[in-house]
């Protein structure tokens, strides 16, 4: 059926991850702004000698709906858009979507994509 | 020709009134400079009472400057040099002219602006936990019993007609504007009133990060502005001795700045904005007392060094386990201690006119003249300012109450916040009460809005 794929990357790297999957054809997603950690546990802010951890970087999560058959590839080119080798670059994982309803028409399933 | 002399000294004295106005007024400019560079520093739940504090010191000591203030510091000596006299109470006689000389209103302006300033820095120690009436008290006690009398100590000079303080003319130690009255009155102040209070709920484990680094900055350079008056403007003239004051403030100044951020690349790998906004700072208070003593390149050593010893000292409260919110105490008192001090080693009697210090061949003398003027200050204002301070919280309370102090004081003391960042999306708000203007849904005009608790 369908597949969701959740991505969670830094914020400047969202312009082209949107550019790689408008490039495969994907019609939508969803962006918003969240905030989190991963293994690096945030960072550290110094001010007059105090230093301060902050313990939740800002992200964007990307989530996109798409066909089964196009999940791998959707993966693959959002990991490439989004790496830039250094820590915290993010992660991406895929779920399963058990129903899809377009709310305009009312179409269920892949139409609904 | 005693014409042409007379005319030659009107037209100097009226360029000196000319200069002392301009400088009073950048003086006054500081106090609101220091509330947006200790505001910035502060969360944004509290900005706005930080910034009140210093607002509110200027109400209270102008009024008492005109009533009182003014005679205590100077009018002529009424006890052994360590308070003025009566003589001058609700500024009687000082709204005289005298032709030739410089009018007393002006110099009494000038003064006033230092009484200000000084009573406003002591707020820094006490930021986010301190209640604005109980503050508002204090700043008047504390002007009349540590400030007007130690402003005598040090600014009173005697004259041909009056007798002044024991610091400027009994003791004779140099403090051209003031690193003993004002930053180490200030900062010893701020130490006494940070241990009164005790420290904020969560210190030092939470975060007490400054909320708007540039707030921080602009009030830093306003500060500098400003400084140029407080310095240039003791000479009391529009002279070389102002312009000496005025060159040794720029590059101490600067020169505290670099010091600052060398130390801070070099122990925590980065030069920060807020190191550069303390740093210079630090040196315009380190080179206050010394802005008459020094030559150009005696201001560049001072203010190296002012500026790394400086943020050293601002670690000090973490070691001690003192509160002292915005470093006072790091900056101010350690920063006027180090300016009064190195007067005794750097003092040049090309520029001071009679005293050298001990790298000049001056000796040991000046030096311990200048210690026991600042360690005299220190005592004296930590000592009082302890038991005012004491006082003040015992009878009407000091601090806010714990959910005031944790939900922000800005709303929980003067019903106000500083930021609205979700104007009309989640947060709607109704107009209950007050002066609803026309055509408000009478339903929602409710009564009476709800109290600020204090």
């Amino acid at each position: 059926m369908a597949k969701l794929v959740t991505a969670v990357i830094k914020p400047f790297k969202l312009e082209d991850v949107k550019g790689a999957l408008s490039a495969l054809g994907i019609a939508g997603l969803t962006v918003s702004e969240v905030q989190g950690y991963g293994r690096q546990k945030g960072h550290t802010e110094v001010y007059r000698g105090a230093e301060y951890q902050v313990d939740f970087v800002p992200k964007v999560k990307i989530e996109v709906a798409v066909d089964d058959i196009e999940a791998a590839k959707v993966v693959d080119a959002l990991v490439a858009a989004a790496r830039t080798g250094k820590i915290g670059d993010g992660k991406v994982w895929v779920t399963s979507i058990d129903e899809v309803v377009r709310v305009r028409t009312g179409e269920r399933g892949l139409d609904a994509l | 020709m005693e014409e042409l002399q007379k005319a030659v000294e009107a037209a100097a004295a009226s360029a000196n009134a000319a200069w002392l106005l301009a400088a009073s007024a950048l003086v006054l400019f500081m106090t609101p400079g220091l509330a947006f560079f200790y505001g910035g520093m502060t969360r944004a739940k509290s900005v706005l009472n930080m910034i009140m504090m210093s607002f509110g010191s200027i109400a209270v000591v102008s009024i008492l400057w005109v009533i009182y203030g003014y005679s205590l510091a100077f009018d002529d000596d009424a006890f052994g040099g360590l308070v003025g006299g009566l003589g001058k109470i609700g500024l009687k006689g000082v709204i005289t002219d005298v032709p030739g000389a410089l009018p007393e209103t002006i110099f009494s302006a000038f003064q006033l602006m230092f009484a200000i300033i000084t009573v406003a820095l002591i707020s820094g120690a006490i930021a986010d936990r301190a209640k604005f009436g109980a503050w508002m008290v204090f700043a008047g006690v504390w002007a009349t019993i540590v400030y007007f009398p130690v402003a005598h100590w040090v600014f009173a000079f005697d004259s041909d007609t009056a007798k002044g303080g024991w610091i400027a003319n009994q003791l004779g130690a140099l403090d051209f504007a003031g690193g003993t009255a004002v930053h180490i009155n200030a900062g010893s102040a701020g130490l006494a009133l940070a241990l009164v209070l005790g420290k904020r709920k969560g210190w030092p484990k939470e975060s007490f990060k400054p909320h708007n680094l540039p707030l921080v900055l602009l009030g830093a350079g306003i500060l500098w502005f400003g400084w140029f008056g407080f310095n240039a403007g003791s000479a009391v003239a529009a002279n070389n001795l102002a312009g000496v004051a005025f060159i040794n403030t720029q590059v101490a100044t600067a020169s505290a700045l670099a010091g600052w951020l060398i130390v801070e690349k070099i122990r925590d790998k980065h030069a920060t904005t807020l190191g550069a906004a303390s740093g210079a700072v630090a040196g315009l208070v380190a080179i206050t007392p010394a802005c008459g003593s020094v030559n150009p390149v005696g201001a560049v050593i001072l203010g190296v060094l002012a500026g790394a010893i400086c943020a050293l000292a601002v670690g000090l409260k973490y070691r001690f386990g003192f509160d002292d919110s915005l470093d006072v105490v790091g900056v101010h008192l350690v920063g006027g201690l180090f300016g009064s001090l190195i007067i005794g080693l750097l003092a040049t009697e090309t520029v001071t006119g009679g005293a050298n210090g001990l790298f000049y061949g001056g000796g040991f003398s000046q030096l311990g003249k200048q210690a026991i003027a600042a360690f005299a200050v220190l005592a004296y204002s930590f000592v009082l300012t302890y038991i005012i301070g004491f006082i003040i919280d015992k009878t009407m309370g000091f601090r806010v109450d714990e959910e005031t102090e944790i939900e922000g004081i800005d709303t929980g003391v003067h019903a106000e916040s500083a930021y609205d960042f979700v104007s009309g999306s989640s947060t709607r708000s109704t107009i209950i009460g007050g002066a609803a203007p026309a055509g408000i849904n009478d339903q929602s005009v409710r009564e009476a809005a709800p109290a600020g608790k204090e």
